[in-house]
């Protein structure tokens, strides 16, 4: 019997907003513990959330970007449960009425085309954060645990998809797309590794053709797009084994975990699901008209789509500029070189070939490491100036993604800089010229081949640091012949 | 016998509460004889609040808020934030900057 | 002069700006009806005798300048503690919030505070606002000051006392099915709640979300619209504000009812009432017909299941509301093995009984399975009884009935039955469920000499033709007894 995978992701965004969902703390990741709280994201006696206006923009513009019927009245509920993270003990969120519904996202997994439906986008609030105190700081040999609330009541969207992934790697695809939309529409910085953007998949198998879904299994815990492939990998392997010895798959929550390579299952409680959802009465419904809806469609940036063929435009092949423009915080970074006057072709080749290559095998994304705009440019600039050859610039850009600091102090640092001053080159090349007189006649007599032999003499003479067209120059202009 | 659409049946049932997993969902960790007690005088008041159900709401959408108002937004402002001492000073336990608790049982 | 503590705010005011005597004599006048009234009523939890002291030097000092300008400016106030204060004790009556000291001063505290009020205390009512006679406080209950072994009514209680009492001017409360009403009432004095959204509910510790208000309770309709012109009007702060302009309360007061349909609700007069206080409300309506208005009988017929209905909101609404006492930021913490532990045994040892049984109702009446049939019917009953309210004020400008079907009931009474402690509210409740403002005014005594109190009911934002009628009972009750209080002399 095969079996199908039928998946569906929950990914949770927060906002780059300035202030909170409900209050005006700020929104700043890595603030001193309990620095950024007030009575609302505290939940002290008395205290009443209101609606950030952004926010509002935000999950709107995100629900477009997704092709989304934006709702004309949409409501907030409270999504009631105890954990000591959750300042109220209750969760405002969006139920029955969310803000955005019914759209898609188009997908393309290695080549093949997919359109994957989002059921809604709705907003809700972030929680605090808990650390635990004891061994491994994991929460099953904690004594106790510390709370921090700066996080609590962040504005967080909710974004949900239809179960209409079919495969480990069309997920990983998904989630890649998404985050570049999201990136795109400058709503979120989506660092994974920081929590700004999460994601919590749903897993079920059926037979191939079959039309009723199968058990569904919650997964949790995956923390990159490596993990959430290997998560699911795994995860449909074991219900796969499950079926096939005539068992039933269990449903449950599971967690994953990223050192053992496996999922387990989590301790469920049945009364932990009833959520008693009810609108919320301390904050009124919101109504986007016409009007509103038109100016914020109006003011979508633009998508990978129309970016790609930008790329196009400025001469780059269709491969690359593909490949920048999937990845949108590559393209975002690329662009912003170009916009400084650094040479487009240069710089994307950097960018799909070292940059992506480094991405994948340390399983990161661009944001957290220190190539930028300015970086690139600053590259280009070299190269175009003659300081740095091609190899060298190569080298170059592997230490500044080492963390050794900016292309000049790599460069100098790693002695790469290239001598472009005739002045400094002409005595070391009159001393080569003088050193090979068999070959200095041979070029005389037109034999273009030596003179890749003497450049070669002065790079030796000069450590490789001699810049070869300029050599390749002088010697031309020294020797008159060719 | 028929019934209108959208009446509900009345005089409506007894009401039996499962008093422990109420508790449980609201956090109250009560005596055996303290959630009997709560039972009985919980199920009388029910009774009573049942009979809502007696009058027949087809059509009708429920009232979250009494006052007709929509669109309440704030501007994306940063305003002035509690001072961590103030706050901490009224935690009932706390470790450095950190509001400190037990062990928590459960991933959230 | 008589004794300053059983001045109105009007009055105390018009002294004030005219020099005749001082905040800080208007405020020792206060401590000493306090000091004399307290042990036998208790009324309050909480006296700031440092800041109201700096507050009324502060009053004087304005004055003095000729920059004091509001109403209440230099009056000593009383504030219901649940209502939160900057750095002074806010329990909401509960062992759960036992030392609790605000970081923040909610904006009705803040508007009183602009507006020069004196903050004397903070003072008791039923637990967390839940309760009808102020017997649920977990710091003991408070008495009337009419006769010591009666409740004052609640959940406002304290309140109502110190105001009925003296040891307050005016009070603030708070009215989610009747606790400021109510407690006016049964204490003979002024309660009246706003239309809903009309006073900002931040800082007010919540109950019951969507029909909690705060509102003044006083000796006289003037000093109610004095009060609520201080703390009224539209905050960015509470979502559910009003935002539009507030209307004027002032201009009717003295224009009488000539012309005025009073509507007769059939519902709330009459049936389940006792004969003593619906012969003093039909005495009163007769009065109004008198002095021109016309009397029309009316029919609301879900009103009949707005106690049922509240009975399942308003538990609802308070159980998440209360989910946050849990012992992880503030207040009471017990021993647990682990947090869940924790915060349960901190729940069920800092809640009391009735607290306790109003989340579980609400819990249960959200739970998966029932919400439909409970919650969700209840809030369509709401509608409904909005409807039949709309309809009532096409035919009337305003509403009356009984504020309460008895007057004030003995301590003890009726605690062992909690559902006939929820029939007190019957007529204060349908004008919560309906966001509607309302008031009620003293008009007379029943047999054992204890107050009754009259119900003027009228759409949302007609507090002008509210206290417009309300202002034409007042005179023609001419009820003028004050409180029997500690020392044995009635005065008159």
């Amino acid at each position: 019997m095969t079996y199908e995978p039928v998946i569906g992701i929950e990914t949770h965004v927060e906002l780059t907003t300035a202030s909170k969902m409900f209050c005006g703390c700020p929104v700043d990741f890595g603030a001193p513990p309990n620095t950024n709280v007030c009575p609302v994201c505290l939940g002290l006696p008395g205290a009443l959330p209101v609606v950030n206006g952004r926010a509002v923009e935000y999950a709107m513009t995100i629900g477009l970007a997704l092709n989304c019927t934006i709702a004309g009245r949409s409501v907030f509920s409270r999504k009631n449960y105890f954990y000591p993270d959750m300042p109220k003990n209750y969760q405002i969120s969006q139920y029955e009425e969310p803000l955005c519904v019914d759209g898609y996202l188009d997908v393309e997994t290695d080549g093949t085309a997919s359109r994957v439906g989002i059921t809604r986008v709705h907003m809700e609030e972030d929680t605090g954060k808990s650390t635990h105190v004891g061994v491994g700081g994991r929460i099953a040999d904690a004594s106790h645990s510390l709370i921090d609330f700066n996080r609590a009541g962040v504005p967080l969207m909710e974004v949900v998809s239809e179960p209409d992934i079919r495969s480990a790697e069309e997920a990983r695809a998904f989630v890649a797309e998404l985050r570049g939309a999201v990136l795109r529409l400058g709503v979120s910085d989506a660092k994974l590794e920081e929590g700004s953007m999460r994601f919590d998949a749903n897993v079920s198998l059926r037979a191939v053709g079959a039309e009723p879904f199968g058990t569904k299994v919650e997964v949790k815990n995956m923390n990159s797009l490596r993990s959430l492939q290997r998560a699911l990998e795994h995860e449909i392997e074991r219900q796969a084994a499950i079926l096939e010895s005539g068992g039933e798959v269990l449903q449950e929550t599971r967690h994953w975990d990223e050192e053992a390579g496996t999922t387990t299952g989590m301790r469920s409680k049945e009364e932990a699901f009833d959520y008693r959802y009810f609108d919320e009465p301390d904050l009124v419904p919101v109504e986007v008209d016409d009007e509103w809806r038109t100016r914020v469609a109006g003011a979508l940036p633009e998508l990978p789509a129309q970016a790609r063929g930008r790329y196009l435009e400025m001469g780059l092949d269709a491969t690359t500029a593909g490949l920048l423009s999937n990845d949108v915080e590559v393209g975002l970074v690329f662009e912003a070189a170009v916009a400084t006057g650094a040479d487009a072709q240069m710089v994307a080749n950097w960018l799909t070939g070292e940059v992506t290559a480094l991405l994948r095998r340390e399983d990161t994304t661009l944001g957290a490491t220190p190539i930028d705009g300015s970086v690139l440019a600053e590259l280009s600039a070299m190269v175009t100036d003659g300081q740095l050859s091609a190899s060298a610039a190569k080298d170059v850009l592997a230490g500044v993604l080492a963390g050794e600091g900016r292309p000049a102090e790599v460069a100098a640092s790693r002695d790469l800089i290239q001598v472009s001053d005739a002045g400094e080159l002409e005595p070391v090349i009159d001393g080569v010229l003088a050193e090979n007189d068999e070959a200095v006649a041979k070029l005389k007599e037109g034999d273009e081949k030596v003179i890749g032999f003497l450049v070669g003499q002065v790079m030796r003479a000069t450590g490789g640091k001699a810049d070869p067209g300029l050599v390749n120059q002088i010697i031309k202009a020294r020797v008159g012949g060719g | 016998m028929g019934r209108a659409p959208g009446l509900l049946p009345f005089p409506p049932m007894p009401v039996e509460i499962d008093i422990a997993k109420v508790a449980r969902l609201a956090r109250l960790a009560l005596s055996e004889e303290d959630l009997d007690r709560y039972r009985e005088q919980c199920e009388v008041v029910l009774e009573h609040a049942a009979r809502v159900q007696a009058l027949p709401t087809d059509g009708v959408a429920g009232t979250s808020h009494p006052l007709p108002r929509t669109n309440a937004f704030r501007e994306d402002r940063i305003t002035e934030c509690l001072d961590t001492e103030e706050v901490l000073a009224q935690a009932p336990d706390r470790d450095g900057d950190f509001f400190s608790v037990p062990k928590i049982l459960d991933e959230q | 002069m008589s004794d300053l503590a059983d001045f109105t705010v009007t009055a105390a005011a018009a002294g004030l700006r005219s020099g005749d005597f001082s905040s800080v004599e208007l405020l020792e006048a206060v401590h000493k009806r306090a000091a004399m009234t307290e042990a036998n009523l208790h009324a309050y939890l909480t006296i700031d005798r440092d800041g109201a002291a700096r507050g009324a030097v502060a009053a004087d000092s304005a004055l003095k300048k000729g920059t004091a300008h509001g109403p209440l400016h230099g009056i000593p106030v009383a504030l219901k503690d649940n209502m939160v204060t900057r750095g002074l004790e806010t329990t909401a009556s509960s062992k759960i919030l036992s030392g609790y000291l605000p970081p923040y001063d909610g904006t009705a505290v803040t508007r009183l505070r602009e507006g020069g009020a004196v903050i004397f205390g903070k003072t008791n009512l039923d637990e967390f606002a839940m309760g009808s006679s102020t017997e649920n406080s977990a710091y003991g209950p408070s008495r009337n000051p009419w006769d010591p072994e009666r409740v004052p009514g609640g959940s406002s209680g304290g309140s109502a006392a110190a105001v009925a009492a003296g040891s307050a001017l005016v009070g603030f409360g708070s009215d989610t099915g009747g606790s400021i009403r109510q407690p006016a009432a049964l204490c003979g004095i002024v309660g009246m709640k706003p239309t809903y959204g009309l006073v900002s509910r931040y800082g007010l510790i919540a109950f019951a979300s969507s029909l909690d208000q705060i509102g003044p309770l006083t000796r006289t309709v003037e000093d109610s619209v004095a009060a609520l012109e201080v703390v009224g009007g539209h905050d960015p702060a509470d979502s559910t504000s009003y935002p539009g302009a507030v209307p004027d309360y002032r201009s009717g007061l003295k224009s009488g009812v000539a012309g005025l349909r009073v509507g007769v609700v059939a519902e709330l007069n009459g049936a389940g009432i006792d004969p003593a206080v619906q012969a003093a409300v039909d005495q009163t309506v007769a009065q109004l017909e008198e002095a021109g208005a016309t009397i029309v009988e009316l029919s609301l017929p879900s009103i009949e299941y707005a106690l049922s209905a509240y009975y399942l909101i308003a538990p609802a609404e308070c159980s998440a509301n209360l989910a946050r006492f849990d012992g992880v930021r503030y207040g009471l913490r017990r021993l647990g093995e682990n947090v869940e532990e924790m915060m349960s045994n901190t729940r069920a040892d800092g809640f009391g009984p009735e607290v306790t049984r109003r989340i579980l109702l609400g819990t249960y009446a959200l739970s998966a399975g029932y919400y439909d049939a409970f919650y969700g019917q209840a809030q369509r009953v709401r509608t409904l009884i909005i409807q039949d309210f709309q309809a009532a004020y096409q035919q009337a400008d305003v509403l009356v009935s009984p504020t309460s079907p008895t007057t004030a009931f003995k301590l003890g009474d009726r605690t062992q039955d909690p559902l006939s402690m929820y029939l007190s509210d019957v007529c204060t409740i349908p004008s919560n469920m309906s966001g509607d403002p309302a008031i009620s005014v003293p008009i007379g005594v029943d047999a054992d000499g204890m107050p009754i109190g009259f119900q003027v009911m009228a759409p949302a934002l007609g507090e002008p033709v509210m206290f417009r009628v309300a202002a034409e009972v007042e005179r023609q009750a001419g009820f003028t007894v004050r409180a029997r209080h500690a020392s044995s002399e009635v005065v008159t």
